[in-house]
């Protein structure tokens, strides 16, 4: 007896949306158990205040801070270098053995895995050139890490902007670079922005790399060559030593906020974009 | 589009002005409160916890003082302080050759207690049958007189002063098994221990807490006197090690720690100071 | 005018083929590095001796990484196994059968669960995948299987994405001329659509597989960490990665070289993983258009 077809695909999409419901699911289980676990102990005093006693009271203001540093840093190096890049590749070459020699190194870096780039951060910056652990070490370390990304996005939007745009304003008799700058880049910039979002997220959720550059000190990082602790890297040491699984709970609940506000800026920017050129 | 770029535009330098006022605030607090003096520690991640409770008491007295203390193991720390990445390396165990380059300065003693889960009818193992389950040669509870099933030995990793001394006074010549589980502290040790009921691991006895059990060795409890009376023998200093001639600021700190205030401290958290050596 | 606008011009291009040119420079730097501490160890013990050695004990001289080798090949299959068809299955879902108002609210949900950081699950793994495997199945729970089950969450996202854009990338024309025979929905699926697509679906499954032999920190947390090779799925293992971040902190002389050199293994797998998968998907864009 074979079986009918149409029966077939009824109960073969009824699988498949249970996969699909199942994969959001795990996701929504995720979000959920940290939630509920940690809003718990998020307040404004656990934002603002101090670790005491390793973490397991107080809050995690300087490890926000120390996020928001080593984040802010990594773009402020990266993003010249990513934008700069990019228009390089295609606004001022064409495609010639160079260019796809950069391509192939852009390419590589992005498949380097983080703990490579921890082993290499470590060894080079905090020991060879005896930045030790610091913000300092840290934000070199993230800039390399997340320039792919930068260029990569970059290019796409600046790839995106119609050639009309260009030649409108060579018909003004700008030049080149005024043409990149004025005109170009600003209507690139959702989807620049975009990159750089996807960046800050990277940045924000990076612990392998981060712990063997800039080190797990509680403080405030107040210089450079400061140490400091990220809030993945806290949540990370409070949850392994269990030191407290309340503050773990709420330490992951503020990471992932964090993660989830800079996720939903990029897809807006990303969205005007499309809408933009559609 | 015209009036989509300064909007955009506008939004990003909002950010990085937020961000760099915010950087700026924290640096000119420093400013404020006048020139800070740093110390930095790295090491045995038994010795981390009392460093930083010894830091936090330092800080209260001394507000113009900044002491920065990171893991990361006992030869991480000697490492470190040999590099001069840090001012001060915490380890765990003595030194080896190779690292006598070092001053050692003893700030307490502490003992490796034997650990196993709250649901574990065991409260006493000899120091064979500790040896036995590491090496390997032990795999099942039955064989201590408990249930059928396999024993979860943890370890801790080759770096880790703990681990050091426990193998210089535990194991003697024998090596510990590779199949047994590695864990990179001594919390995460004690987390292992605390959530599987089969689980035997060890960890620094200022470390033990209602989360786990420590057994008796060889009949002997591990408390503090018995480790003064030296009945209880798996002991290891705790040590502060530095380089050369250590800067005024980080002499200041090892003064505090070792001073009567900051060994009460130690003495607190059940470590046994050299007052009582 | 023109004159000055073009030496002005020239400046401008070379400054941004020096950033450009920082890429290659970054890259150069990191695996000069990594290669030259690395090969220096396979020089001074000889290759096979670290690559198909048994024993790790750094410290008296062994740097055998072969049991390290086949944990990362055995975590990495079971990923496979574990997120493999569930993503495919999503992927399927989204391209062929979800409605516009579905895929809105799917997609994003699913880039999500790629930025929730592999420290939270690893934690998650820990607290709840560790004790489950223990109490129904024996061992202690930090396990070969534990660690495939997160890491096969964890890959979700890649191999879904990179799914979906192979199966949305076939001609509808294909699928018109299927259904114009008669075939239903899943017979045109099964035979035609996923078979065009096949390539891109091996890329995303073999960069699933890159994302996972490169995880470092959810690993940790649930594996084990011991240094055998594992005789069953609830034995535990160590990985390459966790080799390197487990003794990085305080490794020195041959020791540190064999953590580099640990580093060149990762990366030669991972270099022919990635390559395996622009190969896969340039023969698709080569066939399909």
């Amino acid at each position: 007896m074979r079986i009918n077809p149409r029966f077939t695909d009824k109960f073969i999409r009824l699988i498949l949306s249970c996969g699909a419901i199942f994969a959001v699911s795990i996701l929504v289980a995720i979000i959920l158990t940290i939630f509920v676990k940690g809003i718990v102990n998020v307040n404004a005093e656990f934002i603002l205040s101090n670790p005491e006693d390793m973490g397991r009271h107080g809050g995690i203001f300087p490890s926000i801070m120390s996020t928001i540093f080593l984040a802010a840093l990594s773009i402020l190096l990266a993003t010249p270098l990513g934008i700069g890049t990019a228009i390089f590749l295609t606004e001022y070459t064409r495609e010639t053995t160079l260019t796809r020699i950069i391509r192939f190194g852009i390419e590589s870096l992005s498949g380097i895995p983080s703990i490579i780039y921890g082993l290499f951060g470590f060894i080079f910056f905090v020991i060879k050139l005896g930045f030790g652990w610091s913000l300092l070490s840290g934000t070199l370390t993230m800039t390399i890490m997340i320039l792919p990304t930068i260029i990569r996005t970059s290019e796409e939007a600046i790839k995106a902007v119609p050639n009309s745009y260009r030649m409108v304003s060579y018909s003004l008799s700008a030049s080149k670079w005024e043409t990149v700058t004025k005109v170009v880049i600003p209507s690139a910039a959702p989807g620049i922005l975009t990159g750089i979002m996807l960046s800050i997220g990277r940045a924000v959720e990076e612990t392998a790399v981060v712990i063997f550059t800039m080190g797990s000190a509680l403080r405030l990082p107040t210089s450079l060559f400061d140490s400091g602790r990220t809030m993945a890297v806290h949540f990370y040491i409070l949850a392994r030593e269990g030191i407290s699984m309340d503050k773990a709970y709420a330490t992951a609940l503020v990471l992932i906020c964090s993660i989830l506000a800079i996720n939903i800026l990029a897809y807006y920017l990303m969205n005007k974009m499309i809408a933009k050129y559609s | 589009m015209n009036n989509r770029k300064p909007k955009i535009l506008g939004t990003f330098t909002l950010i990085i002005m937020i961000v760099c006022s915010s950087f700026l605030g924290a640096c000119s607090q420093k400013e404020a409160k006048g020139k800070k003096h740093t110390v930095t520690i790295a090491g045995s991640t038994s010795v981390m916890p009392f460093t930083e409770k010894l830091a936090e008491h330092f800080m209260v007295d001394h507000p113009d003082f900044v002491v920065n203390v990171q893991g990361g193991g006992s030869s991480a720390g000697i490492q470190a302080c040999l590099l001069r990445t840090v001012d001060i390396g915490m380890s765990s165990r003595e030194l080896k050759e190779g690292e006598t380059a070092l001053a050692d300065t003893v700030i307490c003693f502490d003992g490796i207690a034997i650990i196993v889960n709250p649901g574990n009818p065991l409260r006493n193992i000899t120091l064979s049958q500790v040896k036995s389950i590491y090496s390997g040669q032990v795999k099942n509870w039955k064989d201590l007189g408990w249930i059928d099933r396999q024993i979860d030995a943890v370890t801790r990793e080759e770096g880790s002063g703990t681990r050091g001394a426990f193998e210089e006074l535990v194991m003697k010549k024998e090596e510990i098994s590779p199949a047994i589980m590695v864990q990179d502290s001594n919390g995460s040790v004690k987390e292992v221990v605390a959530t599987d009921p089969y689980a035997i691991g060890y960890i620094s006895l200022g470390m033990v807490d209602e989360k786990i059990i420590a057994l008796k060795v060889d009949g002997i409890t591990p408390n503090l006197e018995n480790i003064r009376e030296k009945r209880y023998t798996i002991v290891r200093p705790f040590l502060f090690l530095t380089l050369g001639q250590p800067r005024p600021t980080v002499f200041t700190f090892i003064g505090y720690v070792l001073s009567e205030e900051g060994q009460e401290i130690l003495r607190k958290e059940g470590l046994i100071t050299k007052v009582y050596e | 005018m023109n004159k000055k606008n073009f030496g002005k011009e020239n400046l401008i291009r070379y400054v941004l083929m020096l950033f450009a040119l920082s890429s290659i420079f970054f890259l150069f730097l990191i695996f000069a590095f990594i290669m030259s501490e690395g090969l220096k160890l396979f020089f001074k013990v000889g290759l096979l001796n670290i690559i198909a050695s048994l024993k790790w004990a750094p410290t008296k001289g062994f740097f055998g990484i072969f049991p390290m080798i086949v944990s990362s090949f055995i975590i990495t299959v079971g990923a496979l196994c574990v997120g493999g068809p569930l993503a495919l299955a999503c992927a399927t879902y989204l391209a062929e059968y979800a409605g516009k108002k579905t895929k809105m609210f799917l997609k994003p949900a699913i880039e999500l669960l790629a930025g929730i950081p592999s420290v939270v699950y690893g934690f998650l793994g820990v607290v709840y995948i560790v004790p489950l495997v223990r109490e129904y199945l024996g061992g202690s729970g930090f396990s070969a299987l534990s660690a495939s089950i997160v890491l096969g969450v964890m890959i979700l996202p890649t191999i879904i994405s990179i799914s979906y854009d192979a199966l949305t990338s076939v001609p509808v024309v294909y699928r018109e001329g299927s259904f114009a025979m008669g075939a239903t929905k899943w017979q045109t699926i099964y035979l035609v659509v996923i078979p065009a697509a096949r390539s891109g679906i091996l890329a995303a499954f073999i960069l699933g597989m890159g994302r996972a032999v490169g995880e470092t920190m959810a690993v940790i947390m649930v594996a084990g960490n011991a240094l055998q090779i594992p005789t069953s799925i609830l034995d535990p293992l160590r990985t390459l990665t966790s080799n390197i971040a487990l003794e990085l902190a305080y490794a020195t002389g041959d020791h540190r070289s064999s953590l580099f050199s640990t580093g060149v293994v990762l990366l030669v797998i991972i270099m022919v993983l990635n390559f395996i998968a622009n190969f896969w998907v340039k023969r698709k864009v080569i066939k399909g258009s």
